[in-house]
Parts: structure tokens; C-alpha cells; sequence
């Protein structure tokens, strides 16, 4: 018989060391947030200290949508494991597809026809428009923003069909491979993206009209949530967060991967470290990425889109028919998979919530023997605890919302 | 090859740390003993611009005993752009490392799930607590030697075990 399974609750004896004394004796209310509230961006908790509706401490709850992503890619193949990617983020699935086929590519030593390292930059580009849209949507409804939500949804759409023109998928797309991309892209590809180029500037624009100089958004977000460029850094924060409070770092100018060092962009840096920096450096990305994505678009060169190493890539169907040696790989590709040279690589990509970083360590099979996810959203969740002292409960659904987090990255 | 600036820091920790350099796939990784991991990291900190710690993470390598795991730091640094790591033998019995969240803030979250996963504890960490897996859960879910699948189910549809834990009144 299976003992009937009670959600085990996070009792006061366990984190009176991080609650005020005064909480222990009954003068502040101890309040629940979460794990289904709405403004929590997912099922996270937050367990708050209020005195009047003042936060004196706040100590984040997570771990609710923890699904051992990190224990079932070791027991599949490197290929098979690249599914499980897609599960983490999913607002950036093609972005953790990116990070894991590169830290795979530098354990096995192949090299990325231009032509799929071009059409990788422009996905992942897309990528980061598309949850740069959700997170400016939600945190804007946060704020009491509603229109804002359904005009960056309807764009966001515009994205998601052209990842299911490329991939059949809409979200979960593993589209990119160790090796290349699974397929070139349609005939279609070129005016499906071009068509986005002519029209988001616009979109942008109207966005930035509703929220850039609106009263009652500066209101909301101006001086909020403040942080120092040190203690950012101290606690781990990276991406548009840490932008916001004056570093230039961005992996994609600094670490070049992929073919980034071609194009031409600006990272976008704000001095204020506020949530209304962090709203400035994200739209201003936005552009940017769309830059990107025009200079990739006309320089796209012609070729092909996998690697031609037959040990990791599987042969084209055609050659199957004809070629023993390259039914013998495709057959060997499809049942053990590849094997990867011993050692360990940290590989880490400018993700749309910072730096995404895979530690892959490998023992010399065709699984990978450990893989870590470092993810942007568990060091931009952690500083919550430190900037939600002295606010408001509402300032503090604005500051959630400005450290753009996805508790799917959250929790693995 | 090895870029120069991180040589010398490299050369430094093998000097005053006992460290032993390795490359892998062309990244540095330095290997230090529990009890040197403090001052070299706030060596690192403070003297090499590391300021920032990207992650901190373990593999386990049962059934080997000695080392059991190694526990992985990996540090950035972003005004000179090296990243480095440092890596911690630990064995089978008792691993303990000290923590680095008098060093690093973030650090706090990542130890804690470094005892969460791997049941490696964290000497004079201020909040140890699990943070991925229920407070109630047993074993540590990333060692090797715990099992993938057979999980108990947390909920069931069985109307016996229902029946079973429903409040009777007295008759």
C-alpha cells in the first residue's frame, strides 16, 4: 500500500533564522505567495514577512517544478538527450539546443558548416525577440499594463510559426543538432523572416510608446528593486539583469560563439539598476537582436547544413540504399549513438535571461556521464531575497517581473 | 594552449595551493584540496578580478571510493574574460567542503543543491536546506548509486488506499 502523500510545508521552526525576530513573536505577518499566484511568472513561493504591507524579508520557495532533467540525460544518448534541452527553458528551447550542441561539438572537435552556424545565430535571435515579448508582456501586466500583454503575444506568434516552418514544432523545436541543424530551412524561410525585419521595428515602437514615457508605468518601476553593479555580480546575476546596472559583459561580444564576431550590434547598457533600467536594456536588445538577424539574413551563405563527419551525423537517406558503410553508420548512429572523448567542457551562451552554461563531462561512452545546467533564472531568482527588503508586495511583483525569470530554468 | 594571463594565475595556485593543473578540451581546471578551496577562491576573488562565480556543480564517479566526487567551481572573470575551474576531490565517506558564501552570494543556492543532489554538505553554510526535492525526501537524487525510476507514486487512484486513510466516524 502507498502511504497517501502530503505536500510537506515549510514549517517556521525551519527558517526562523531567516525571518525577523519579530515574526517570532507574532508582531509581522507571515504571508504565503505562491506557488499558484499568478504574478509569480510559475509555481513559485514566496514566503513573505509583511509589516503592513511592507516586506521585511522574503525567502523564496522553489523546487515545485523540478523534473530531474539533469539525471535523465545521463542515462540517454547524446542525441536522444538533446530533447530533454528543450524541457528546460521553454521560453528559449532553441537558445538550450544552442548551448548543448556547442559544449558536444567542442568535446568531439567538429567544425559547423557556416551556412547551419548563420542559420543557428538567426534562430537564436528569434529565440530571444520571442521571450524577450512574453517576459516584456507579462511583467507589463504585472504593472497593470494590459494591452501590452496581447499586442506582444500576437507578435509572438509571428515568431512561433516561423520555428514550426523551420521544425514542424512551435516551442519544443530541437531543430539544431550536434553536428549542424536536423534539415536546411524551406524555400519560404527568407520572406517568413524578412517579414518580421519589416514589421517588428514598428511593433517595437508601439510598445515603447504605451510603456517608455507612460506616468504610471515610471511610476512603477522607477527606482525599484535597485541594485549595485558589485553586489550584482556577487550574487551571480548575468543577462539583461546585470546590464541594467552598468556592466557591458554579453557573451555574444565577449566570448564570441557561432559566428557572432561577424555582425555588427550593440550591447545595451543602462547605469540605474533599477526595474526600469532592466525594461530599457530588454527593449533596446530587442533591436538589436533584429540587427543581427538582417545581417545574418543577407549574408547567409549557400552550402551545406551538417557536419560531414559520419561518426556523429547520420548519412542522408539517399546514400543508405547505396552505400554499405553508410548503412553500417546509420544503423550504429541510431542504436549505440556516438561517443565522445573523455574529459569535461563548460560552454556556456548569452541565453534572452543571461548566462546559460552546460557543464558536460564525459567518460568516453555514447551517454554523457554528467551534465549541469547552469541557468540564468536560478541566480537572477536567488538575489529576490535581497531586493524585495523594504519594498511593497506590489513593487515586488514588479521586481519578479524585471528579473525575467522561468521557473522551468528554475528548477531543471 | 594555454592563454598567458591565466597561467600565471594558474602557476600561482599550484604554487601556494598545492593545486594540479589540468586542460581539458583547451579549459583550464585546477585541482585543490577541501581545506585550500577558501583562500584560493578569495585569492581569485580579490588578486585575479574572478568576481564572478558562473555555477558550482559535482560528478560523481561511484564506485570509485577515493575520489568519490569532485566538486566543480567555475569562475569568470569579466574584465580580463578567463574563465577557470577549480575542482575538489572529495571521497566516498562524509565529503565535506567548506562554503564560499562569504566570497560569493550566489554560492549560497548552489551548495544547497549541491547537498540536495549529492548529499555532499557544506561546512558553516548559514541556510542548509534541500532546495529542489521535498524537505522529506530520502537520498540525494544525483549520485550515481541512486536509482532512475521507481519512484513512489505521490497520489492514487485506488479506492482502497483511499478508503483506507478516510477519518471513520465511531459508531
Amino acid at each position: 500500500m502507498t502511504t497517501p502523500y502530503a505536500l510537506p510545508e515549510m514549517s517556521l521552526d525551519e527558517v526562523k533564522h531567516l525571518v525577523s525576530q519579530r515574526a517570532l513573536d507574532g508582531e509581522t505577518v507571515l504571508l504565503n505567495m505562491g506557488p499558484q499566484h499568478p504574478s509569480t511568472h510559475g509555481v513559485l513561493r514566496l514566503l513573505l514577512e509583511l509589516d503592513g504591507e511592507t516586506i521585511v524579508s522574503c525567502v523564496p520557495d522553489i523546487g515545485f517544478l523540478h523534473t530531474g532533467i539533469e539525471k535523465n540525460m545521463e542515462a540517454k544518448t547524446y542525441l536522444k538527450a538533446e530533447t530533454m534541452t528543450d524541457r528546460l527553458d521553454y521560453l528559449n528551447t532553441v537558445g538550450n539546443n544552442f548551448a548543448y550542441c556547442l559544449a558536444v561539438e567542442k568535446m568531439l572537435d567538429i567544425d559547423v558548416p557556416p551556412r547551419a552556424q548563420a542559420i543557428r545565430v538567426i534562430l537564436a535571435e528569434l529565440q530571444r525577440i520571442a521571450s524577450h515579448l512574453v517576459w516584456l508582456g507579462t511583467s507589463s501586466l504585472d504593472v497593470a499594463a494590459m494591452s501590452v500583454f496581447l499586442y506582444c503575444f500576437r507578435e509572438r506568434e509571428i515568431i512561433l510559426d516561423v520555428f514550426e516552418l523551420v521544425s514542424g514544432q512551435r516551442m519544443m523545436t530541437t531543430y539544431m543538432r550536434p553536428g549542424g541543424l536536423w534539415r536546411d530551412v524551406p524555400i519560404e524561410f527568407d520572406n517568413a523572416v524578412r517579414n518580421i525585419l519589416n514589421t517588428f521595428p514598428q511593433r517595437i515602437d508601439e510598445y515603447e510608446a504605451l510603456l517608455t514615457k507612460n506616468p504610471i508605468f515610471l511610476d512603477r518601476t522607477m527606482g525599484i528593486g535597485k541594485i549595485s553593479l558589485e553586489e550584482a555580480l556577487s550574487w551571480g546575476l548575468s543577462g539583461g539583469s546585470l546590464r541594467g546596472s552598468g556592466s557591458d559583459w554579453d557573451l555574444r561580444k565577449k566570448r564570441p560563439y557561432s559566428g557572432y564576431e561577424q555582425y555588427d550590434f550593440e550591447v545595451p547598457v543602462e547605469q540605474e539598476g533599477d526595474v526600469y533600467a532592466r525594461y530599457l536594456v530588454r527593449v533596446h536588445e530587442m533591436r538589436e537582436s533584429l540587427k543581427i538577424i538582417k545581417q545574418a539574413l543577407d549574408t547567409l551563405p549557400f552550402g551545406p547544413v551538417r557536419s560531414s563527419d559520419r561518426k556523429v551525423v547520420p548519412p542522408p537517406r539517399s546514400e543508405i540504399g547505396e552505400s554499405m558503410e553508410s548503412l553500417i553508420h546509420h544503423f550504429k548512429l541510431w542504436t549505440e549513438g556516438f561517443s565522445v572523448p573523455k574529459g569535461s567542457v563548460y560552454s556556456a551562451v548569452e541565453s534572452p535571461r543571461g548566462e546559460l552554461g552546460v557543464f558536460l563531462e564525459s567518460d568516453g561512452g555514447t551517454k554523457p556521464y554528467r551534465v549541469h545546467w547552469r541557468t540564468p533564472s536560478f541566480n537572477n531568482l536567488e538575489v529576490l531575497s535581497k531586493l524585495a527588503k523594504g519594498l511593497m508586495i506590489a513593487d515586488l511583483v514588479a521586481v519578479i517581473g524585471s528579473v525575467d525569470i522561468v521557473l522551468g530554468d528554475v528548477d531543471r | 594552449m594555454m592563454d598567458k594571463a591565466l597561467q600565471s594565475i594558474v602557476q600561482v595556485l599550484e604554487k601556494e595551493f598545492a593545486g594540479e593543473a589540468e586542460e581539458s578540451f583547451g579549459e583550464v581546471q585546477v585541482l585543490v584540496s577541501a581545506d585550500n578551496l577558501v583562500a584560493a577562491s578569495q585569492k581569485l576573488h580579490d588578486e585575479f578580478g574572478m568576481t564572478f562565480l558562473s555555477t558550482i556543480t559535482a560528478v560523481d564517479y561511484f564506485p570509485q571510493k577515493a575520489p568519490r566526487f569532485h566538486v566543480v567551481y567555475i569562475f569568470r572573470s569579466m574584465s580580463e574574460n578567463l574563465q577557470l575551474s577549480l575542482r575538489v576531490p572529495l571521497a566516498d565517506e562524509a565529503p565535506v567542503v567548506p562554503t564560499l558564501t562569504g566570497i560569493y552570494n550566489n554560492a549560497n543556492w548552489r551548495e544547497r543543491e549541491l547537498w540536495d543532489m549529492f548529499g555532499i554538505e557544506v561546512e558553516g553554510h548559514p541556510d542548509m536546506r534541500r532546495i529542489l526535492m521535498p524537505k522529506d525526501w530520502e537520498g540525494h537524487p544525483l549520485r550515481k548509486d541512486y536509482p532512475l525510476g521507481y519512484e513512489e507514486p505521490q497520489f492514487t487512484f485506488s479506492f482502497e488506499d483511499i478508503d483506507l486513510s478516510k477519518p471513520k466516524g465511531e459508531i
